[in-house]
């Protein structure tokens, strides 16, 4: 049994560069799971943890580079959620308190859930995915990080470095459909942001398809339609057609969660309540 | 480590803890190497809260904590809870306020809200409702419908203020 208690980012890397099939671990809260269920054996582990350079993250100018180990509790607090506010609102959504003090973006990303919270919010931000090992950095955009229903972009001795994401003048919404409040696992969710700089709306949906999905069409007609000068809501028809769009984006399946049917027509709702609440005076701005 | 030599700090005493395998969590080192046996193993999951531990300053579910990753770290159970009590019967604000509420029936989801709720009290002398709610969220009782915990959340919190206005 092998578990390297990882203090540097290039200890990590020589790590997995030694051992490239020992697991990645960061907060446990996807890992754990599988291997209290005896699904997976943790005889080789390069933990994450204690890596100060995952933990923190800084801003530089109009973007903002999240460490790795940043939990989803530290998403959802004080200092980030002003800055990225759909990324907060999906962080807190997360399981319960003991989880998101846990639970990593980078290891949401690596899990690559179509459930994964983050994900569709890093996906209307375009977010890049830094990934890192002892042969340096590279940089994956978030559309073709996340490969398939749990699959990623990962390369054997690759790890997942930090996630930049753009501060964006605008207001941001995260909504999402389960059975409860607390504890429960997206249905669908949405994420839309509003770069007002560049003049657009942008929307990506979760647990509607293998893996996050743009609404690209939808946002062409929603960028084109909307009062920019005024900052106004676009009308009901738009708002409607807009919402249409969405669900047409959609490539939603039965499960035990929900039917496609269901999921279709949520996001249509989820759509439609986004948009309204992104252009009412007063909703979240960001820095 | 690569010795298979665990050091944990408990609740205030150092542990060496030789014989773990690897891919134990922390519950069932607690549990079943160091004898603690007052965090509850129901889900192992991270659903139901019962096992719920403070890792440094972390409050996370033990059983998704790999023991071997968090070697050299410290560790508050519900054993802990009472050591720095007042009261007589070396009962914590958060325990006596449990009792006195009726806020106990089966006991197993107890330990584990014990834990949540001095941790928000820590964070949060006056919290309200939503709050307490939401700190309890990762938590489940079976028995009680919730009404008593909160009912005891907010005789802890009141108790707590009290205690910290009288010298
Ligand atoms: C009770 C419960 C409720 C949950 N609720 C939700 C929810 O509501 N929404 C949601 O999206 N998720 C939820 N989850 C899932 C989980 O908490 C998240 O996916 C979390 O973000 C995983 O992060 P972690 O740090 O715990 O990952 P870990 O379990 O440590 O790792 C997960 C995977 O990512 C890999 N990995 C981790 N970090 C890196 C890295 N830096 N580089 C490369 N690979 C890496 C690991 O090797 C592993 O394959 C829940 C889980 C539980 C137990
Ligand atoms: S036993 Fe850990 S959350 Fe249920
Ligand atoms: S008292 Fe029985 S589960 Fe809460």
């Amino acid at each position: 049994m092998t578990v390297t208690i990882a203090r540097t980012l290039d200890d990590a890397c020589a790590a997995l560069a030694d051992r490239p099939d020992a697991v990645v671990l960061a907060g446990g809260t996807d890992l754990m799971v599988e291997v209290n269920r005896g699904l997976r054996r943790m005889d080789d582990v390069v933990a994450l943890d204690r890596v100060a350079e995952l933990r923190g993250w800084d801003r530089d100018g109009d973007e903002l580079r999240l460490g790795a180990a940043t939990t989803c509790a530290e998403l959802a607090g004080d200092e980030l959620a002003p800055l990225v506010p759909a990324l907060a609102q999906a962080a807190r959504t997360v399981g319960s308190p003991q989880i998101r003090n846990a639970a990593t973006i980078g290891g949401n990303l690596a899990t690559a859930s179509p459930a994964g919270d983050t994900l569709p919010v890093l996906a209307a931000l375009d977010a890049v995915v830094e990934v890192r090992s002892v042969h340096g950095t590279r940089d994956v955009p978030i559309d073709g990080f996340v490969t398939g229903v749990k699959s990623n972009a990962l390369a054997p001795g690759e790890l997942i470095a930090a996630v930049r994401v753009p501060i964006l003048d605008g207001p941001q919404e995260f909504l999402k459909v389960g059975t409860r409040n607390a504890m429960v696992i997206s249905v669908a969710s949405l994420a839309l942001v509003v770069d007002r700089a560049g003049r657009n709306v942008r929307v990506a949906l979760g647990s509607v398809a293998p893996v996050p999905v743009r609404a690209v069409e939808a946002e062409v007609l929603a960028s084109d339609r909307i009062d920019w000068d005024a900052g106004a809501a676009p009308g009901p028809v738009v708002v409607d057609r807009f919402a249409g769009l969405v669900a047409d984006a959609a490539r939603p399946i039965d499960d035990h969660r929900g039917t496609a049917a269901y999921r279709r027509h949520a996001v249509e709702v989820l759509a439609r309540r986004a948009l309204r609440r992104a252009f009412t005076a007063g909703s979240g701005v960001a820095a | 480590m690569g010795d298979g030599t665990l050091a944990l700090t408990v609740n205030g005493r150092a542990h060496q803890v030789v014989d773990a395998h690897p891919g134990e969590s922390l519950l069932f080192v607690l549990r079943e190497r160091l004898g603690l046996a007052g965090s509850k193993n129901a889900c192992e999951e991270g659903e139901c809260g019962s096992c719920t531990v403070r890792v440094d300053a972390r409050l996370v579910c033990g059983c998704l904590v790999l023991a071997a990753a968090v070697d050299g770290s410290e560790v508050t159970t519900i054993e802990g809870l009472g050591i720095e009590a007042s009261s007589d019967a070396g009962l914590s604000d958060v325990q006596q306020a449990f009792l006195d509420a009726g806020a106990v029936q089966c006991g197993f989801c107890t330990p584990g809200l014990l834990m949540a709720v001095d941790h928000l009290l820590d964070d949060d002398p006056e919290p309200d409702e939503l709050v307490v709610r939401e700190a309890i969220s990762g938590n489940l009782c079976r028995c009680t419908g919730y009404g008593r915990i909160l009912e005891a959340v907010e005789l802890a919190a009141a108790s707590r203020r009290d205690a910290e206005r009288t010298p």
